[in-house]
Parts: C-alpha cells; sequence; structure tokens
C-alpha cells in the first residue's frame, strides 16, 4: 500500500492569509463558521481540524493592527463546542505552555478528550514574549532560553496528570458503594514545577491525547522528535520539506523512536481552478488582497523596524537600511529571520532581478507551499510531496472563512482516495487511530 | 393570573445529584457522568420545561470523601460548551474558579460560551480555597478568605472589562480604507489591581449578550455586586442584597405520594446524611408547585436554584409535574419569550463601560 496522506483542516483566522475583503467571506468568530468548517472537514474524512492561538492582538506601530482579520475564540471552549456536532474528526488546538499551568491545561485536554470520545490533540506553543505576557498574571517572566525547558517539563507534568487514574479506576459497584478506586497522586517535583495531589479527570478515551508541537529552532525540532505524535511545520516547499523531514526524523532514534512515530505536517495554502490558468490567475488575484499597499509597507517596517510610511508601495525599496538595532515595530507575530540586514540584502536582490515594487516583492518573498491548480493536479502534487517524504500530509489553510474548503473535500480529496493514498472512510474512532493504525 | 409574581428556575447538575450517594440509587451509569450525553440529557429535560439555566459544580481539585462518593469531574465549562451547540432555550451557567485561573483566558472561555450557545453562558464565579488546589498549581501559598474573595471580586470586574475591550460594531470590514476593525472600538483595560495585572483588550469581540451572566453564592463578599446570587440563607436575604435576582438554593426528593417521597428520602439517607446548606423539600410535585410560590413571596425571592437529589429521577418529576403546575398558576413562563439568558432573568441589555453614551 502507497503511503497514506494525513490530512487536517486549519481554520482561516487571524491573519493576513485569510481575505475578508471577498464577498463570500463570513464570521471568523460566530461558532456557525467553526461548525461549517468541522462538519467540511469531516465529511472530507480527514484526520483533524487544527486551531491556532494568539493571546494578544497583533499590534504594529504603536497601534493595534486593523487591516488584517482579527478577534477570534477561546481555543479549548471552541473545541468542546466542536466535539457535539462532529462525531469522528479530530479536534486540535493550540495552547501555550507560557501562559498556563500543567494542571488546567491537562485537565482541559483530558475533558476534551472525554467529551469527544478520543479526538482531542493539544499543540504545544512555547510563546516567549514579555508583551504577550502583559495579558497573564504570569506576566513575561520567561526568558526566551528558557521556553523549550518549561515546555518539555510542562509536557512531561502533563502526562503524569494524565497517566494517574489507573485505566480501570472507574469501579462503579453501586452494591458495595465503590465508585472509584486507584487514583494515584502525582508528585512532580523539577525546575519549573513543584506540584502534588491528584488529578481530577479519569484517564481519558486516547490514554495518551495526540501532543503537536510547532516551533523550528534546533531545540523546537529535539522536543518534537523526543515527545510529540505530530509536528505542524511551515516548510512546505518541496525542498525545505525534505530537508526538514529527513532533519527531524533522524533525530527520531536517539529517543528510542521509529520514524512512523512523528508525523511531519506542514501548513499549505491551495488555490483550485477549472484549468491550470484559471487557478494561477486566481491565486495571483488572492495574493493582491492578501497583501494590500499598507500591508506590504507593514510588512517591510517589520524587517527594517523603521517608518517607512513615506515610501509608495508601488514603488522601489527604500534605500535606507534596516535597523538592526531597534525595537520590533510589530508584535504578535512570529519572526523566523533573525538579521534584518541580511533579509533587507537578500529581498533587494530579488526586487533587482526580478523588478518588482515593495507590494511586488512582499507577494513574493511571503508565498509560503501553494498548491496551485486543477483538482487533479492539486492531488497528485499533494500526493507527490508526501511519496517524496517532503511531508506525511498537510495543515490546509484555506482563505476563505468558513466555506474555504468545501471545494478541497469536493474535488480534490475524491483524487486522493482514487490513487488509493487517503481513506474513504473513517477506519477508527478516534484521533490516535486515525493518526497510527495502519 | 399576568400579575402574579413570575419565578426563576435553575437547576443543579452535579454529580449524579446532589445526594452523595445519588449514584447508587440512580439508574445513570457512573462512567456516563464523564459523557457530555449525560450532560446534554439533563439539559434537554430543563430545556423542554424552558428553566432558566443549568449549573454545573466544579473546583480544581478532587472531590472530598472516600471511594464511596462520586469522584472526578470534567471541566464545567468544557462540558456546558459540548452541550451548547445542542441545546437552544436553556442557560449554561458552568463554575468557574477563579483563584488560579487566568482572568484573561476565563473571560475568553465565557464569552466563546457565549457565542457557541448564541447569548445563553452565564458564569458561578467562585474563589477556591483549598490547599489541594494550590499544590495542583504549585505557585502561591493559600490566600486569606478575604484575599481569596476580593481576588474573586477583582477578577469578575476585569472579565466584564474585557468584554467590553470590543465594542459592538468594532469588525467594520471597510473595503474602501483597506481596515477590518475600527480600533478606536477597541480599549486596553490597563488594569492593575492587588493581585494581578492585565493588559487587554481581549482577542475575543464582545459575546452577544455583552456581559454573560454572573451568579455568585450569597456567602461571598462580592455577592452586592452581582446579578444573581444563589442562596442558601434565606432569612433577610432581600435585605442583604437588594438589587440581585435572588434564588435559593432548594434540594428536592420528589415522588408521587408524600409517602414514598420519604421512603426515598430515608433510602438515601441510609447511605449518607443530606448536605448541609439550603432548603430542603420533601413530597410531590403538586406540594412542591404550591410552596414555590410562598417560599418566595415570604422571602422576597426571585426564584429557585432546584438541586435535584438524585438524577434523572427528582428532575424528571420537576419537569413533569411541578413546572406544569407553576405553569397553570401562572407563575412560570408556558415557553421561552427571549433566546438569551438575561431575557430569560429580565436582565437588562448589559451597557458597555467603554461605549460613549
Ligand atoms: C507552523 C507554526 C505555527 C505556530 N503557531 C503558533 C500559534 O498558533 N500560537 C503561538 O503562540 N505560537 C505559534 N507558533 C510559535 C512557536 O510556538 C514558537 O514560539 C516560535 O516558532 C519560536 O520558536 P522556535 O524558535 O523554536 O521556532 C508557531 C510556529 C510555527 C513554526
Amino acid at each position: 500500500m502507497p503511503k497514506q496522506v494525513k490530512l487536517a483542516a486549519h481554520f482561516p483566522g487571524v491573519n493576513n492569509t485569510t481575505v475578508w475583503s471577498d464577498p463570500r467571506s463570513g464570521s471568523q468568530i460566530d461558532f456557525s463558521s467553526f461548525e461549517h468548517l468541522a462538519r467540511t472537514a469531516e465529511r472530507g474524512k480527514f484526520d483533524f481540524l487544527f486551531l491556532a492561538e494568539g493571546l494578544r492582538l497583533r499590534e504594529h506601530a504603536g497601534e493595534i493592527l486593523d487591516s488584517d482579520v482579527v478577534g477570534r475564540p477561546n481555543t479549548t471552549t471552541v473545541l468542546a463546542a466542536l466535539s457535539a456536532v462532529t462525531t469522528r474528526l479530530g479536534l486540535a488546538g493550540t495552547l501555550s505552555s507560557t501562559f498556563n499551568e500543567p494542571y488546567e491545561v491537562a485537565r482541559q485536554v483530558a475533558s476534551i478528550d472525554h467529551l469527544s470520545g478520543g479526538r482531542a490533540a493539544w499543540n504545544v506553543v512555547t510563546s516567549p514574549d514579555a508583551w504577550t505576557g502583559q495579558n497573564f498574571r504570569r506576566g513575561g517572566f520567561l526568558k526566551r532560553e528558557d521556553r523549550y525547558r518549561r515546555a518539555e517539563e510542562f509536557l512531561a507534568t502533563v502526562r503524569e496528570l494524565w497517566d494517574s487514574w489507573a485505566p480501570d479506576a472507574l469501579v462503579g459497584d453501586k452494591e458495595n458503594g465503590v465508585f472509584a478506586r486507584g487514583i494515584d497522586r502525582f508528585v512532580h517535583s523539577g525546575p519549573q514545577f513543584d506540584i502534588r495531589g491528584e488529578f481530577t479527570v479519569p484517564r481519558t478515551p486516547q490514554g495518551q491525547p495526540i501532543v503537536i508541537q510547532a516551533g523550528d529552532s534546533d531545540e523546537g525540532r529535539e522536543f518534537a522528535a523526543k515527545t510529540a505524535d505530530v509536528i505542524f511545520s511551515r516548510h512546505g516547499s518541496l525542498e525545505s520539506g525534505k530537508e526538514f523531514f529527513a532533519d527531524v526524523k533522524r533525530r527520531l532514534p536517539a529517543h528510542g523512536r521509529e520514524p512512523g512515530e512523528l508525523l511531519i505536517m506542514p501548513a499549505a495554502t491551495f488555490v483550485l481552478g477549472d484549468t491550470e490558468e484559471d487557478a494561477h490567475e486566481y491565486a495571483r488575484e488572492i495574493r493582491y488582497q492578501q497583501v494590500r499597499p499598507a500591508t506590504a509597507i507593514q510588512f517591510l517596517e517589520q524587517v527594517w523596524s523603521r517608518d517607512l510610511s513615506a515610501y509608495d508601495a508601488d514603488g522601489p525599496l527604500p534605500e535606507v537600511d534596516p535597523d538592526p538595532d531597534a525595537e520590533p515595530l510589530t508584535w504578535g507575530r512570529v519572526r523566523h529571520e533573525k538579521d534584518p540586514l541580511a533579509v533587507a540584502a537578500k529581498w533587494r536582490a530579488i526586487a533587482e532581478e526580478k523588478k518588482l515594487s515593495i507590494r511586488e516583492l512582499v507577494i513574493e518573498v511571503t508565498a509560503r507551499q501553494q498548491f496551485v491548480g486543477t483538482a487533479r493536479q492539486v492531488a497528485d502534487s499533494v500526493n507527490e510531496y508526501v511519496q517524496s517524504d517532503a511531508a506525511d500530509g498537510f495543515v490546509l489553510v484555506p482563505h476563505l472563512t468558513p466555506g474555504g474548503l468545501d471545494a478541497f473535500v469536493d474535488d480534490v480529496v475524491p483524487h486522493l482516495q482514487e490513487r488509493g493514498v487517503f481513506r474513504t472512510d473513517y477506519t477508527g474512532d478516534t484521533l490516535r487511530e486515525h493518526l497510527f493504525s495502519r | 393570573m399576568g400579575s402574579a409574581q413570575q419565578l426563576h428556575l435553575g437547576v443543579a447538575l452535579d454529580g449524579a445529584g446532589q445526594h452523595p450517594a445519588a449514584w447508587r440509587v440512580s439508574g445513570v451509569r457512573p462512567a456516563a457522568l464523564f459523557t457530555a450525553a449525560h450532560y446534554l440529557a439533563h439539559a434537554k429535560l430543563a430545556e423542554a420545561a424552558s428553566l432558566d439555566f443549568v449549573t454545573l459544580d466544579d473546583t480544581l481539585a478532587l472531590q472530598p470523601g472516600g471511594e464511596e462518593v462520586v469522584r472526578g469531574r470534567l471541566d464545567a465549562l468544557l462540558t456546558f460548551a459540548a452541550i451548547a451547540p445542542l441545546t437552544s432555550g436553556i442557560g449554561l451557567v458552568p463554575t468557574v474558579t477563579t483563584t488560579h485561573t487566568e482572568p484573561f483566558h476565563l473571560s475568553t472561555a465565557v464569552a466563546s460560551l457565549d457565542f457557541a450557545s448564541r447569548g445563553r453562558a452565564g458564569i458561578l464565579a467562585t474563589p477556591s480555597r483549598t490547599e489541594a488546589e494550590v499544590t495542583h498549581f504549585g505557585r502561591r501559598t493559600l490566600p486569606s478568605e478575604v484575599d481569596a474573595e476580593a481576588e474573586n471580586a477583582e477578577v469578575v470586574d476585569v472579565i466584564a472589562q474585557l468584554w467590553d475591550s470590543w465594542e459592538d460594531g468594532a469588525i467594520i470590514r471597510d473595503e474602501p480604507t483597506g481596515r477590518f476593525i475600527d480600533r478606536e472600538k477597541l480599549h486596553y483595560v490597563d488594569f492593575e489591581g492587588r493581585f494581578f495585572s492585565v493588559k487587554g483588550p481581549s482577542i475575543t469581540p464582545r459575546p452577544p449578550q455583552g456581559h454573560p451572566v454572573v451568579a455568585v453564592y450569597g456567602d461571598s463578599p462580592y455577592a452586592h455586586g452581582a446579578e444573581v446570587v444563589l442562596i442558601d440563607e434565606v432569612r433577610d436575604a432581600r435585605v442583604r442584597f437588594p438589587d440581585a435576582k435572588l434564588l435559593a438554593g432548594l434540594s428536592i426528593v420528589l415522588a408521587e405520594t408524600e409517602q414514598a417521597a420519604i421512603g426515598r428520602r430515608h433510602a438515601l439517607e441510609a447511605y449518607a446524611p443530606f448536605p448541609a446548606g439550603g432548603l430542603s423539600f420533601t413530597g410531590t410535585p403538586a406540594d412542591l408547585a404550591a410552596e414555590l410560590p410562598r417560599l418566595a413571596a415570604a422571602s422576597g425571592l426571585d426564584g429557585f436554584h432546584i438541586r435535584p437529589a438524585v438524577l434523572p429521577d427528582d428532575l424528571a418529576l420537576f419537569t413533569a409535574e411541578t413546572v406544569p403546575a407553576l405553569q397553570a398558576a401562572g407563575v412560570f413562563r408556558q415557553a421561552y419569550t427571549g433566546t438569551t439568558l438575561r431575557e430569560h432573568l429580565g436582565l437588562g441589555v448589559a451597557a458597555n463601560q467603554y461605549a460613549e453614551a
């Protein structure tokens, strides 16, 4: 049997991927939007639905960013509510290990696993910044270097809690009056957490809910190799995907794990058309909707850390260089590029070679993996990436809320099923079964 | 009959019922307490009778007691989130503890329950004062009762500020200017209190009710500011809480004859005494229906927080017989007249503290 493709649906929420100016764009808050996407993903037999998390509204140049979609509901509440309107779909939510405590996260994820009958997943992220911390009692106490130390111990502690009820602890013997027996006290004493007591949630249907990791540094990859079930990565192109895949899978044996125990699922966008030309034309339109003139300037300012509002987005790049020592102008967006001068030099070279305006350049350099083409072509590419080990599957990021996934499910999934690389129906009940049973 | 005082009725859905031995006599399997279906079934009973709301107790520690009591529970707010899309009228009021949970998370979680239920969310805000919860978090010492209550009050204030931090209509999707939101309608709450600080604004827009209903127990000092107060001590209640909707806790043991009800009560008491606190009634559904308006009028109550001794048994009799009798007497609604919990309770539209008058 060929390698099977894994698929997840990212809720198109907060960012400039989400095109709000499209007349078909609906609410990113109302529950009906989440329900629509979840039902579509389940109709398509997807492995799971995925929610990202942001804990402070983005700011740019001292003001709340008003050009992108902002505002989202609470992750765990939405997932619990989605468990009511789906029966098989996995429900994955991002919860920061920095601004939560293990007892609560363990309890929330375990609760969702019970409420959904074994479909919960937790994406462990490690937001380090004190700026987000201003919304929390904890504040911004955590040094960047410490965030994976905390994340690792956090996850280990959560797992101790999940394991603390014996699988058969819920006795329910009415005659002899034994409700539960075998609830072990947990004692966790480590540098990050010194806690003890009893957990309130029985062992869950999955035993251990699924753990996802999203973070790209060496520490992040080690953390994932040691302990995660799935990596949500940003390496979506064929080349960088293969490199990332090989790098991460190479790390597994040192932790006593097999390559099949950790799935790599990059974020990917897609655009479908009746013909290849239609699809490319539509993709081009979408990019211009996503990167408006103001967005292009703001994006440049993120790297330059300077006020560039006087520049014309349709004109050439500024002559001035980035200010490498300045405080960032944008808060709330993960910066993957560390050296602004090097980035600027690279971008200048690209702009010069391809004769690009600021806006065109931003469109060019922010393009993430896009599957663009007819349904058949997109199915072929997705499959090619998976068979050539650039990924185990994808977390699809539609650009429209909530209907952006419909065409993929209706048109692309059947092609994948025809090729024998994607399930025609769920064969198990739990997310763990969807992901790992052959 | 239109002039008779209209009662408000909430129901506690904790465990297998309010009595510690309820799980032994209920027809419900103990494992069902850890499924959404269990809570959905009971909420549907309450909804079919157009009751105001259901509550679900919670703490961040295991229930005290030994093998013979219900131990363990799921997160109450998430449990109600999991039944929100499958109900349409009943208010959903989970207990949330305010001592250890981040106010920011709490605020978005309740707002999101309000979105998922389309305006039927509330919270029963309670401080936690147990050493067990302290050791589960390991980051602070046990707060004094006074501090825990003061912090509870601060949390309740801050979560309302966060709900208000997006004015209604902040999302404008203004194509010509390329603005998705009008940031003049978003507000930093900049809260600095004794126990914590929060910058804001919320990440979640203002929920459908503006302010989901905040309920507290009457022993909380904060109760004086709350819109709904659940009281166990009925004497002088109206004097103590002049402005709140006052609902008295009332445990019920029902049966078709008074004798049978007393028999049921004794059978339960053979296992364990009834928990202290609140009023209690043992008798027929019809007698209970006659009793409720009298009690309410005598003590200036707005209604009752019904605590069925055994679920679903006592809730089923209450909704099948007591409620129709109350309706016949003209003291309880025939059907929901509004769609939100605020409307059920007759609470006005929540003003936004940031919006210009
Ligand atoms: C694909 C991807 C998705 C992420 N999603 C989130 C998210 O939803 N919320 C969040 O707070 N951080 C998110 N992060 C940030 C990471 O948790 C982490 O803070 C960041 O990547 C820096 O860690 P690193 O240096 O290991 O990459 C994401 C990162 C990646 C690569």
